[in-house]
């Protein structure tokens, strides 16, 4: 972990409006710490205001509520008395230290990257307000202190609120290093905060970006060439246009959109349209030829990501050898909000409303396909209606803007659920071949793991692929958490073609833990041992994650009967920073029919801000990684993404959600990610359930539940 | 051709074909946006609303077939006995994350308690398994829809 602490550089100035203006510099990968520009702000304003420009966008994290209780700890003010604001695009400003000062909200990294530098900010701000009232008091600051956004100084128990010191604080010089407080003095920290946005989520005011009307919009839906790639060759609009509430029709390249007075219309347009494509050189594409292509780069060597010892060697002069071969699918976020983006391009400027996790990049996207200038387009942040990697693309911006570009006013573009999944941009499809070793006692003594797929961080993030390896396709599978002598991990970059890449919640991880999970629970079944002992053996160097393990079997019942196709599955993790084990508890029909009846997760986060924000993230990415373990899969015939719309890409639903129980480790260590360890643990913690429950082990997601099924 | 539509106690006047779906009048022609978009053909109930107290998927309801009938929607549900518990219950519990289907989970809900004030697990499996929560706050519904099915906490005068 980055030393955090280091290289804050704060400063104060008059704010535009009066008040105190405490800009911070969280500390990014990518900027010298010299570089004294601000990257976020507390505004406190004469009126006791105080606003805090949010670098993160929420999309269902709770980051508008954790986030704020950061600072709002140390200034010594009320987590209502804080207002939030987006942070407008500007990446040297509010670029995200741990994702390369990309400005990014995703990776499960905003309290990691926050955690020092914003609760900085707040006690800065909150000696620069103390200081100004002693001052104003003729008394000595250390005779003051903060309480409920006031100053006060109890030995003659005079007061100030903190809006009738702001002015002067504003002209204080900056407190070099203001101490932080003792973890065991925290007020707000670590206590059950409500979360900031749910009253208006609850009564329908919350504005996502599909919710803006600027004054004279129109609504534009779209079809893209359902093969990547291909092109429009002809289309007849002549019913189209007929319909009642239809204006326009927008012809791209590879793209028709019917612009109308509202969805209704323009859906009913789109369907009326006869169009042609050319489909490109992809007309003929199969998953099943990418699964190929993949599988057999796995036959030859690729970069080392990790190397420990002489793995093959080791293999060789084991007394035990297991080799599998495991395989995971393409999948979409299918997120509650479709696509969607508002824009205005006028002749010398360029106005665009969307939730994005990426904002810089969104105004990029739009000022390259406009031709402006940076600065002639604003763009406006909204509430996202789930992201999950998905708003951490542009395209859906590139697409919309160049719409606009031929719509007189503004346009709201809205994707339909089938254009949603069917050009989505997918989590990877990976293929892993993997060989282990174990000694007379069934030791692991050798550890063999080879596997092949896009890189999404290659394209995202250029400067992150290294000698053919970045960081994120091999997280959980090098360096994971079990100490073995003998160890080696490749990975082999291999793009597919005909369909894009894209991350996912829960991003590598949400491979590399299904595949080194299952596979050590088939190491525990070969050396006939428990799976939770034989884990437990090799953790002695990860003590955090052998105290999570501990806890979840400890709490799930492991070991305890369970009747007849039932099962329980383990699995364990360090990713994110954070240490999740999870048990599943499944049931598998004798029609092969798959239910998780229980889930007991142990999480040692570091330092909590919000448990409830971490138990209801480790609620959610359950569901989600479950979703994903029981139905998720995108396929490809012709070319063309076979699911549509929920009824083929199918989700869990409250009537098949388990129980979900949430035990936190208290812990002094810092913060660690909590919005994706859930799901990459469940995938594995099901997979070794069901051969628990059945003896079947299921190397390849999703689930099939024909393999699963018994003779009547 | 026009249709006269009654939403939240209020007549609108739109002109519609008949054959467009309740949904896009109320987010596009009257601007009423709580009631949300999620796939268009009655698999996610994010567009629930209420047609005289059912709930019913607002993007395959076609105007035309309305015929007079009262419409409730997110925006008005929290005047509602039931939609003002479901509501409470819904924070009291934190259930909300990206929030966006929430107001369709919220109309299931408030329809389900009104029309059935003590539901058992399984009437919340048969109400509420038409409605898709992405975040999966599914534990969080079942919770708040308990307890807003509880008796309000009487006070005892003395």
């Amino acid at each position: 972990m980055t030393d955090l602490s280091r290289r804050h550089l704060l400063r104060a100035g008059a704010a535009a409006g009066g008040g105190l203006l405490l800009s911070f510099s969280l500390p990014f990968g990518s900027q010298a710490a010299t570089a004294f520009a601000p990257n976020a702000y507390v505004r406190v304003g004469e009126d006791g205001s105080i606003v805090l420009t949010m670098p993160y966008v929420e999309m269902g994290q709770g980051t508008y509520t954790a986030i704020p209780m950061l600072i709002a700890e140390e200034l010594e003010v009320g987590l209502g008395q804080v207002k939030l604001e987006h942070a407008p695009p500007d990446e040297k400003t509010y670029g995200n230290p741990l994702l390369a000062g990309v400005q990014a909200t995703g990776g499960s990294t905003a309290i990691m990257a926050s955690w020092q530098p914003l609760r900085q900010a707040g006690a800065v701000a909150r000696a620069l307000l103390v200081a100004a009232a002693a001052k104003r008091w003729n008394v000595e600051p250390a005779a003051c202190r903060a309480e409920k956004g006031e100053v006060v100084h109890p030995p003659t128990g005079r007061r100030l609120k903190y809006g009738a010191v702001a002015a002067d604080a504003a002209r204080l010089p900056v407190p070099k290093d203001v101490p932080l407080k003792d973890p065991k003095d925290f007020k707000l920290i670590g206590t059950p905060a409500k979360r900031l946005d749910a009253p208006a989520k609850v009564n329908g005011t919350a504005v996502y970006g599909i919710d803006v009307r600027p004054r004279g919009v129109t609504i534009a839906t779209l079809t893209q060439s359902p093969v990547f790639g291909g092109k429009l060759k002809s289309v007849d609009d002549t019913a189209a246009k007929a319909v009642k509430g239809v204006r326009q029709i927008v012809r791209l390249d590879d793209c028709v959109a019917v612009v109308a007075d509202h969805m209704g219309a323009a859906k009913k347009g789109l369907a009326a349209l006869k169009i042609e494509w050319d489909d490109g050189p992809h007309a003929r594409l199969a998953t099943a030829d990418v699964a190929r292509e993949l599988e057999q780069a796995t036959l030859n060597a690729g970069p080392v990501a990790e190397n420990i010892g002489d793995a093959a060697k080791a293999l060789e002069s084991a007394a035990t050898k297991v080799e599998a071969t495991y395989q995971v699918p393409f999948l979409a976020h299918a997120t509650m909000e479709p696509m969607n983006c508002t824009v205005h391009v006028a002749k010398d400027h360029c106005e665009v409303w969307v939730g994005t996790q990426v904002a810089a990049r969104a105004q990029a996207a739009a000022a390259k396909v406009t031709g402006l200038p940076l600065e002639k387009v604003v763009l406006h942040n909204h509430l996202i209606g789930g992201g999950f990697g998905r708003r951490l693309e542009v395209d859906g911006v590139t697409r919309a803007v160049q719409i606009a570009q031929k719509v007189d006013g503004p346009v709201k573009v809205v994707w339909t659920r089938e254009e949603d999944i069917q050009h989505d941009m997918y989590r990877p499809y990976w293929f892993d071949r993997l060989s282990a070793g174990l000694d007379e006692t069934g030791k692991p003594v050798a550890w063999n793991h080879r596997f092949a797929g896009s890189s999404v961080i290659a394209r995202w993030l250029p400067p992150g692929f290294n000698n053919g390896l970045d960081p994120d396709s091999i997280e959980g599978a090098a360096k994971f958490i079990y100490g073995l002598p003998n160890k080696r991990v490749e990975y082999l970059r291999v793009e597919p073609p005909g369909i894009p890449t894209a991350f996912w919640r829960s991003v590598g991880p949400s491979h590399t833990i299904f595949v080194v999970e299952s596979f050590m629970d088939e190491l525990a079944a070969a050396a006939k041992q428990d799976p939770v002992a034989y884990r437990l053996a090799l953790l002695d160097k990860t003590p955090r994650t052998k105290a999570v393990l501990t806890l979840a079997a400890e709490k799930a019942g492991w070991g305890e009967a369970l009747p007849a196709g039932i099962g329980r599955g383990v699995s364990v993790q360090n990713v994110f920073g954070s240490h999740l084990a999870q048990v599943a508890e499944v049931e598998v029909a004798k029609d092969g029919t798959v239910r998780v009846r229980r889930v007991v997760a142990a999480i040692d986060c570091g330092i909590v801000i919000n448990p409830d924000t971490v138990r209801a993230q480790i609620e959610s990415a359950t569901i989600f990684g479950i979703s994903a373990a029981l139905y998720g899969e995108i396929t490809l015939k012709d070319g063309r993404v076979e699911q549509s719309n929920f009824d083929t890409y199918r989700v869990l639903r409250l009537d098949e959600a388990p129980k979900i129980e949430v035990h936190i480790v208290q812990s002094g260590d810092v913060p660690g990610g909590m919005g994706e360890p859930g799901t990459s643990a469940i995938v594995p913690a099901i997979a070794n359930a069901i051969f628990a429950a059945t003896g079947k082990r299921l190397r390849k997601m999703p689930i099939d539940s024909e393999l699963l099924k018994r003779p009547a | 051709m026009a249709y006269s539509i009654k939403i939240n106690g209020k007549t609108h006047n739109v002109d519609v074909d008949g054959d467009t779906p309740l949904l896009w009048v109320l987010r596009d022609v009257l601007g009423m946006t709580g009631t949300k978009f999620g796939c268009g053909i009655a698999q996610c109930g994010a567009c629930t609303v209420h047609v005289d107290g059912a709930a019913t998927r607002s993007c395959v309801t076609p105007v035309e077939s309305l015929n007079g009938s009262a419409i409730t929607t997110i925006e008005a549900i929290g005047g509602t006995a039931a939609g003002a518990k479901v509501q409470k219950a819904w924070l009291d519990r934190e259930v909300v994350q990206c929030g966006y289907c929430q107001s369709g989970q919220i109309m299931a809900a408030a329809a389900l308690l009104a029309a059935n004030p003590k539901p058992t697990d399984s009437d919340i499996d048969d109400a509420m398994s038409g409605n898709i929560c992405r975040c999966g706050t599914y534990g969080r519904i079942r919770e708040a829809i308990k307890q807003a099915a509880q008796p309000a906490t009487q006070s005892k005068g003395g």
